[in-house]
């Protein structure tokens, strides 16, 4: 009897007598004997729980987690009360499948409509869908939905995460779109490269807001670019910066996307995290993936549904506008109770708090050598030049640090959150000028 | 239920941060106008708020939950546990390789594995969903005939049976579906697939056990017609649950294929995800896999590789989860949980079918598709009836309407998770159900009546949407 | 159901009204009743051309889309913009619930007088 398999043996042989089959065998009679299996695969015994958790726990602890950590690079270290995870634990929540039986859903239905309220409120958009699998995913999946036979060429700033361009260029490679990288200049967007860019057949903009080096984009005058040329502007945002920051509906986005991993998801490797997306109203029907309605039942309560499912894979087939049919739905949940915990004062807090450490550490780190590489506004991410990254990372690892992520041999990209305090701060500016590292 | 917005209260709040201890941000850049309105409670309002919702959810520890082709099995609680060690979530997906071998050792030992049951010489873990890894195989077999020069292979075949995503991912992937007929068995037809390959097949698509349960018994003719034809094959994982340990996609003669570790890995579908759907292939694609490996305690990217279809890895977490449980069950587990999985269907469909018409009166693998097209027709009474009527029994539906060459069909998937007396209830409550529905047809679509709310009105909510709360200002 | 006499009819179920040297197009009401409860239309844009026998427009109901096929070959001169917001003027009022009116109308699919749609409707059946 294998484990999770609860009827017996002898419970087994009286069921395969009952259904008329003469053993295992004959139950799977159209499986071709030559593809059968008559042993058992190259598999490790099974296990008992207590060998098996010793087993990963080893694993676990082959794994070293870094106590202080100034790396974000899309993904970021913040703290996440503990009310976040009791609430996602709960079995009915962890275990429930997509809430097709409305009836019987309705607390799943319903976190998902107070989660796209909140990303609508966060991001200014008039739309939000229930998630994608993560914020590359989300950018790539904004493209497909600026696209059509008239606009077939996606441009990208050269500022945005490594990995979203990568996402967005294998996406596109299937839908046989272009994408075309818009030239950096300090560190930002290139405003005259772009306007030569800007072709009678670009569907779209996708640009980072922090970009990918930590720098504020001005984002006005590639707006302004954009529509006059009659394409769409995405803005890919980390949400957590938008509790402060001039919002994508405050600029005139057509599409918000981003990884919402800061509000409340663990750093996990690099997953499970989630891409939340955000459209204006004219664009709801094109947004990919699931969405939650507000309806009425029969008896006119109040009731939430699954809705405009005519625009998903299992109703449109292959005409639909994306294939997305599993989204990270406890993910986006995670979201939504960090942000009812923390509240928007919380979260102005965390934002304003990781802006000010940032400033705190960029300032400690110019005054022992490691200048800033681009001299513009930033949030939360900037870049230093270094002379040698790997000894300064090398030397702050000695002292458990997880330093900035070395871009080349030459800059680092450093991180601060507000787990990281003053003393840390100081302690990472005193090591590298031990170290006599310099620019 | 209020919502969270309705409980917010302003000036409500739970302190979680300690005080600013650098000097405080001077902002140099343009500022939102207004705060977010985000809820504003106490964290004992917050909880209360979760709780009230947890019950108006319906889990797989709520009761039976045999809905086809979603393989609601038992979630495991150790996989829970070894997912959330802080030697695992505290990692960031950046840090250096050697501060992180236990991690990659989870990647290449559950790499090894899943290779092993389908068959296949090499495995991304980066896909985050079933819809997302077929998307992925199929990306590896256009790059495949792109790298030969033959790039007029452009069509991928479908069979009319297949679940929404394979023509969605074939389309996202730049093919032209080409859609295949089932015959009157719910096989592939192999005439139609035999005039519908040509120079022009860049591939097949295929689930067996196939969308109605089916296992199809000329499965290595269908590769057979697909590979002369000089097309790949691609196998959908959905239903492996069903054969696992039993018969490999690799020994069938599928060169793709990807997995639902949230199906057939027992990791919990979490209201919708997060999921986990590797794809995997056989060597000759293998320099094309997206993302990055682990190899020999080394992340590397394939020679060719198409770039990336997710940031990072891929959903690690619930890899781990998964890998626990193959950890658990172990070499003699996997065939035995297949079997399981087809007799409990079995057993149920023995004892369904002389009231409930079977779409295909056939041995069935771990689900069975039922027909109520004659109860519709004699008595009014429809697949979205019954189901409803199940509510009020306190079980989860059947999947409903699909797949859509069934007329009102109702899809039944118990997995091996459940006892024989669970499957015994289901069944007296199914019979019980069809005889309320002849006798007394007019009430049935009045069902359920025991839920928290009653039948939705969907045609408003899609007439005119609301998907954000309306604030009172 | 209703089949008004000064209308021609496909066998896709869209009807079609001349008037001038331009047309209104609409679905029918068996093509409404069959579809059941309408949500949502996709319409084109004026200046789009119409190809005969293709489809120009889709209509969704909860669980199902279909395409809206084009009687004749032409170009959009007006879009019904209200139906957008009104979709259930389709099931109410299918033939004054027009999609789209179209000029320039070169070619034509094979088209159906009331009396023969409404014998190819009770053949459907």
């Amino acid at each position: 009897m294998a484990v999770y398999v609860p009827n017996t043996s002898a419970e087994q042989q009286a069921m395969l007598q009952e259904c008329g089959f003469a053993d295992i065998r004959d139950m799977y009679r159209d499986v071709p004997d030559s593809v059968y299996l008559t042993d058992l695969l190259n598999l490790p015994e099974g296990a008992p729980e207590l060998t098996v958790r010793r087993k990963i726990e080893a694993m676990a602890a082959k794994n070293h987690v870094f106590p202080h950590i100034f790396r974000g690079a899309g993904a970021y270290n913040h703290y996440i009360p503990s009310i976040v995870h009791t609430i996602t634990d709960r079995e009915e929540f962890k275990t429930a499948y997509t809430p097709y039986q409305a009836e019987i859903s309705q607390g799943v239905l319903q976190s998902i409509f107070e989660y796209q309220t909140d990303i609508c409120e966060l991001t200014g958009m008039a739309a939000s869908n229930a998630s994608v699998y993560d914020g590359a995913v989300a950018a790539a999946e904004a493209c497909e939905m600026c696209h059509d036979r008239k606009h077939s060429r996606i441009l990208v700033s050269g500022a945005v995460d490594p990995n979203t361009l990568s996402v967005v260029r294998t996406y596109s490679f299937g839908r046989n779109v272009e994408v075309v990288e818009v030239p950096l200049k300090d560190g930002v967007t290139d405003v005259e490269a772009l306007q030569e860019m800007l072709t009678k057949d670009t569907a779209c903009l996708l640009v980072q807001q922090p970009n990918y080096f930590g720098i504020l984009e001005e984002i006005e005058p590639l707006e302004q670019l954009v529509h006059a040329n009659g394409s769409k502007l995405i803005m890919s945002c980390n949400p957590m910066t938008l509790a402060v920051l001039k919002t994508p509906g405050e600029y005139g986005a057509d599409v918000a996307v981003g990884e919402a991993q800061p509000l409340g998801l663990p750093l996990a490797f690099g997953g499970p995290y989630i891409g939340y997306m955000a459209a204006t109203a004219k664009m709801m029907r094109s947004l990919p993936g699931r969405i939650v309605g507000q309806t009425v039942d029969h008896e006119g309560n109040r009731a939430f549904v699954l809705t405009l499912q005519a625009r998903e894979q299992h109703i449109r087939r292959e005409k639909a506008s994306s294939n997305i049919c599993s989204n990270e739905a406890l993910c986006a949940m995670q979201t939504a109770v960090y942000m009812a915990a923390v509240g928007p004062e919380g979260l102005k807090t965390v934002a304003e708090q990781c802006a000010a450490k940032a400033h705190y550490l960029q300032q400690q780190l110019a005054s022992v050598g490691l200048p800033l590489a681009y001299d513009r506004p930033f949030f939360h991410e900037f870049v230093t030049e270094v002379s040698d990254a790997e000894r300064v990372l090398k030397a702050l690892e000695a002292h458990d640090i997880l330093g900035g992520l070395p871009l080349d041999q030459h800059h680092l990209l450093w991180c601060a959150t507000e787990m990281n305090t003053k003393e840390e701060i100081d302690e990472v500016v005193r090591i590298i000028k031990e170290s006599g590292v310099e620019a | 239920m209020k919502l969270v917005f309705e409980r917010s209260r302003a000036g409500r709040k739970t302190a979680y941060f300690p005080a600013l201890d650098v000097p405080a941000w001077k902002p140099e850049t343009p500022l939102r106008a207004e705060a977010p309105r985000l809820p504003e409670l106490p964290e004992t309002e917050v909880d209360r708020h979760y709780t009230e919702l947890s019950k108006q959810t319906y889990g797989v520890n709520n009761g039976f939950y045999p809905l086809g082709s979603c393989t609601m099995k038992y979630n495991p609680k150790i996989n829970e546990d070894m997912a959330a060690l802080p030697g695992f979530t505290g990692l960031h997906p950046l840090q250096p390789m050697e501060t992180v071998q236990g991690a990659l050792q989870v990647m290449e030992d559950i790499e090894k594995y899943l290779c092993e049951i389908t068959g296949m010489d090499a495995m991304t873990l980066q896909p985050a969903a079933g819809a997302h890894g077929e998307f992925t195989g199929l990306l590896l077999i256009k790059a495949y005939h792109k790298s030969r020069g033959d790039e007029k292979r452009t069509k991928i075949i479908v069979p009319d049976s297949a679940h929404g995503t394979n023509p969605a991912s074939a389309a996202m992937a730049g093919f032209e579906v080409i859609s295949i007929d089932s015959d009157a068995h719910g096989f592939v037809d192999l005439d139609a697939l035999r005039q519908a390959v040509g120079e022009n097949t860049a591939g097949l698509m295929l689930t067996n056990p196939n969308t109605v349960g089916l296992f199809d018994p000329h499965i290595l003719e269908i590769t057979q017609i697909v590979h002369e034809a000089g097309g790949l094959c691609y196998y959908d994982g959905a239903n492996l649950n069903a054969v696992m340990g039993i018969a490999r996609p690799g020994d069938m003669g599928f060169d793709v294929v990807h997995l639902n570790l949230h199906k057939t890995f027992s990791t919990p579908h979490g209201g919708g995800g997060p999921g986990s759907g590797p794809s995997g292939c056989k060597a000759f694609l293998a320099e094309f896999l997206p993302g990055m490996r682990a190899v020999d305690g080394k992340l590397e990217r394939a020679s060719r590789s198409i770039g990336d279809v997710r940031g990072f890895y891929g959903n690690f977490l619930v890899v781990v989860k998964a890998l626990t449980y193959i950890l658990t069950i172990g070499a003699a587990g996997v065939p035995e949980t297949a079997a399981n999985a087809v007799l409990n269907a079995n057993y149920m469909k023995e004892k369904l079918k002389d009231l409930y018409p079977m779409a295909y009166d056939h041995v069935c693998m771990h689900e069975f598709v039922m027909s109520l097209e004659q109860m519709k027709k004699e008595n009014g009474v429809t697949a979205m009836d019954i189901a409803k009527a199940l509510l009020d029994g306190g079980i989860h539906p059947p999947t409903m309407y699909f797949p859509l060459i069934v007329h009102e069909a109702l899809m039944v998937e118990p997995t091996e998770t459940e006892t024989k007396e669970t499957l015994d209830e289901a069944v007296a409550l199914f019979r019980q159900i069809h005889e309320e529905a002849l006798r007394h047809p007019e009430i049935m679509a009045e069902k359920p009546e025991k839920t928290p709310i009653r039948r939705p009105d969907e045609v408003l909510a899609a007439r005119s949407p609301v998907i954000r709360y309306a604030f009172e200002d | 159901m209703n089949f008004p006499k000064d209308l021609q009819y496909t066998r896709t179920h869209e009807w079609i009204r001349y008037q001038g040297d331009s047309a209104y197009i609409g679905i029918t009401d068996y093509a409404q009743d069959q579809l059941g409860d309408l949500v949502f239309v996709n319409l084109p844009e004026e200046g789009d051309e119409l190809m005969a026998g293709e489809p120009f427009a889709d209509v969704e109901s909860v669980k199902a889309v279909s395409d809206v096929n084009a009687p004749v070959t032409g170009v959009v001169e007006e879009v019904n913009e209200e139906l957008a917001d009104a979709p259930e003027a389709m099931n109410e009022d299918p033939y004054e619930a027009w999609f789209v009116k179209v000029g320039e109308i070169s070619a034509t699919v094979e088209l159906m007088d009331a009396e023969a749609y409404e014998a190819f409707v009770a053949e459907e059946e």
